[in-house]
């Protein structure tokens, strides 16, 4: 039954994502985009872990908390060159 | 794919987590992907896609802590650390939209004047 | 005649709810109960406050965890009930959206509450806190649905403001 379940579970992730690049795509202004890639970063995360459970393997944890933490870096770092544009006050 | 033999009721439970999440999250990047504008865009993946997300790792630490008979607790760190995170960049990103003078749609109540922010 | 500073308790440990914490995190990382790590965790814990400290705007100070606790139990509830809110909102036609901006006057003067308040907002039904206002001490929120404001900012005020005020007191 799990197996059937992950299938299912990636694929209504993977219309998800198909979503959120519809959304990088078509705009309009550049934070929509931002959002979009902030979006598609936390989907990604579910799409790793769910594959590590399909492959069995167990260890791709640290690469969801890695890009957990360089998107929420990288969305936190575009935001505030658009309120400043400077990066770093 | 290896599959484990679980009790029926851990892999109900554990299929109930993933769905529901998948779902959630689904519905999130539906609203990213239609609604109007993008102030009301931001709820979507703020809380929709977080929550989802976060469904699918509580299953996921389910599902492992079975396997490996002990908790894993990983999946939670992940988890916690997306939820800690997601008002922040959504509070960074509405305060950006603000500054370019992004408009709502015509029916906004109290739309701010944006002036001088 | 002031005590030496090296002697205190503020200048070896000067967050000792963080540094638990930090060391707690250590742990969930490594995923690994030994006494060991325990060890190197709290070393961390220890160690990461008092290099850092200097650089921290000010201490907010938990007074009581009990009430922390359960207004976490709170949370929970209303993160799970929002994005029900949220999901069917979003499903229905856009056409029924009523969205909306309104300032929220703040009572709490703790930077650190405020933080917590904000992040709480944003992640419950169908409120994002959008910007801070220093000087007038309002936060700006947008609502996905907005029928009544005065009733949105009761809501806020009684459900998580108050209880956030009885923490930090």
């Amino acid at each position: 039954m799990i197996a059937t379940v992950i299938t299912v579970a990636m694929t209504l992730f993977a219309i998800a994502a198909l979503l959120n690049l519809y959304r990088l795509t078509v705009g309009p202004d550049i934070v929509d985009r931002i959002l979009a890639l902030d979006t598609l970063m936390v989907n990604s995360i579910a799409l790793i872990v769910l594959a590590d459970i399909r492959m069995g393997l167990g260890v791709l944890f640290e690469l969801a908390l890695l890009i957990a933490l360089m998107g929420f870096v990288s969305t936190v770092a575009m935001s505030k060159y658009l309120l400043r544009g400077d990066v770093i006050e | 794919m290896t599959t484990i033999d679980m009790p029926w009721y851990l892999e109900l439970v554990v299929a109930t987590f993933l769905l529901f999440g998948a779902l959630v999250a689904l519905i999130g990047s539906w609203g990213l992907a239609k609604l109007p504008d993008f102030y009301t865009r931001l709820h979507g993946p703020t809380k929709a896609s977080t929550l989802g997300v976060g469904c699918t790792l509580i299953g996921s630490l389910l599902y492992y802590s079975y396997q490996q008979g002990g908790v894993s607790f990983q999946e939670a760190l992940v988890t916690i650390f997306l939820f800690v995170t997601a008002p922040v960049s959504a509070h960074m990103l509405g305060k950006a939209a603000l500054r370019r003078r992004l408009p709502g749609v015509a029916r906004t109540r109290n739309m701010p004047d944006m002036s001088e922010r | 005649m002031t005590p030496s500073p090296f002697r205190s308790r503020q200048f070896w440990l000067p967050h000792p709810l963080f540094s638990l914490f930090l060391a707690l995190l250590w742990l969930l990382m490594v995923n690994d109960f030994s006494v060991a790590h325990a060890l190197l965790g709290l070393a961390l814990g220890v160690a990461i406050p008092f290099v850092t400290h200097a650089f921290w705007a000010e201490e907010a100070k938990i007074k009581r965890p009990l009430p922390l606790l359960r207004y976490l139990l709170v949370l929970l509830v209303d993160i799970l009930r929002s994005n029900l809110v949220v999901a069917i909102r979003i499903l229905r036609p856009a056409r029924h959206l009523q969205p909306g901006f309104f300032l929220y006057p703040l009572t709490l003067d703790d930077d650190f509450a405020i933080t917590i308040l904000a992040s709480t907002i944003s992640l419950t039904p169908g409120t994002v806190s959008i910007h801070y206002d220093a000087k007038a001490n309002t936060l700006l929120v947008h609502a996905l649905h907005l029928e009544d404001e005065a009733e949105a900012i009761a809501t806020i005020r009684e459900r998580y403001e108050q209880p956030l005020e009885e923490i930090f007191r």
